[in-house]
């Protein structure tokens, strides 16, 4: 897995790429916490993500819940079919904000 | 449709589970004669059989659980005929296994059972572990009862328990023992709709064993009949719906088997005294 961290208007862009598996999901849930903690919007940018299995989502779930307990936006652009899937499979597809791009998540008001 | 010795078409490239003249004995009583049979990345096979069928059998050579006599198996490109044991370990946190009666661990609770593969395999985080079993369970509907003890559920429950702890690591191949064995007909078709639906979100690769007809031709891509040891039929559930063959058809309507009894051989089985 690789990843880049930018910022964008209000957020903080992690783009994850590659699989994020069993093996990998532990490294992508220590970027998105950590990027909580400095207390800014988080968007998740998954456009570049081959593979996406439960443990990678448990780390989306995990992100979003701190970020609605710390009072921040946490969403997700680029969500494949394979992803959107597996978070439909889980009903988590209703939960996340999910945009079709990252201009799109930019132009939403909060 | 390949019928009785008939082999299926040579390797189809994108077999990932493939038995060739498989044959199993328990002590010296023949199971499986020389079983052909795979399947293919994605699909959900079903194999059929009636009671003594060698279906199980052949389950449980799958899962490495049992050596063959002779033939071959290779699951995920491995040979499982000659594997090594920590091969074989390695091999089957791929593969994930609803066993017919569940196979719970009593003295846990069902999110202790659901996520013990997560514990025994991984080292992923608490909250991690605890987010995943709360998403499986939810996924097989079972969302709130994860404190229950096995003995308070019901036979329903037990099999979509069984079938969350086999799906924990999203395995690339799934196999079910019965899952609508003992189950009222509405708790089955959510079943077979859960099946269909981890496929299409997993793209896992799923065999089901059952001899549920109406379940087997829902879920099918293809379905295997096997016939005391061999392959009778396998094919698409169109394929065997209209199969020609009349142990086929006799087995699709229920209809019993007409037993060909030869005198001295019958005789001599009830009266041969054991060693």
């Amino acid at each position: 897995m690789k990843y880049s961290i930018d910022t964008e208007g209000r957020f903080t862009v992690i783009a994850l790429e590659g699989e994020i598996d069993l093996y990998y999901s532990p490294q992508a849930r220590d970027i998105i916490l950590k990027s909580l903690r400095e207390k800014r919007a988080v968007l998740i940018d998954l456009s570049r993500v081959s593979y996406l299995d439960s443990s990678g989502v448990a780390s989306l779930v995990e992100g979003y819940q701190l970020a609605k307990s710390d009072g921040l936006e946490f969403a997700l652009v680029g969500v494949g079919n394979a992803a959107l899937q597996v978070l439909q499979l889980a009903r988590l597809d209703r939960v996340f904000p999910i945009y079709e791009t990252r201009a799109a998540a930019l132009m939403e008001q909060v | 449709m390949s019928l009785a010795n008939t082999p299926e078409p040579a390797s189809f490239p994108e077999a990932i589970i493939e038995t060739r003249g498989l044959v199993a004995h328990y002590g010296k009583r023949e199971i499986l004669h020389g079983v052909d049979f795979s399947v293919r990345r994605g699909e959900i096979m079903v194999i059929m059989g009636g009671s003594g069928s060698g279906k199980t059998t052949l389950l449980r050579h799958l899962l490495g659980l049992n050596r063959p006599t002779a033939g071959s198996i290779r699951i995920l490109g491995h040979d499982l005929s000659c594997i090594t044991r920590k091969a074989l370990y390695k091999l089957r946190r791929e593969m994930g296994v609803a066993f017919q009666g569940g196979a719970l661990f009593s003295s846990m609770s069902v999110a202790e059972n659901v996520q013990l593969p997560l514990r025994e395999h991984t080292r992923l985080d608490d909250n991690t572990i605890r987010i995943m079993t709360r998403m499986k369970l939810e996924v097989v509907n079972l969302s709130g009862f994860e404190n229950l003890m096995p003995a308070e559920l019901s036979g329903g429950m037990t099999k979509r328990v069984a079938l969350a702890r086999a799906v924990i690591m999203d395995p690339k191949l799934l196999f079910f023992d019965e899952p609508s064995a003992g189950l009222d007909p509405v708790v089955s078709a959510e079943l077979d709709e859960l099946i269909i639906s981890l496929r299409n979100a997993m793209n896992m690769t799923i065999v089901v064993v059952t001899h549920e007809l109406d379940s087997a031709f829902k879920i099918a891509d293809r379905i295997a009949i096997l016939d005391t040891g061999t392959v009778l039929a396998s094919g698409t559930a169109d394929e065997i719906r209209h199969s020609n063959d009349e142990r086929v058809q006799n087995m699709l309507h229920r209809k019993a088997r007409e037993e060909i009894v030869d005198a001295d051989e019958y005789l001599k089985r009830l009266t041969e005294k054991t060693h």
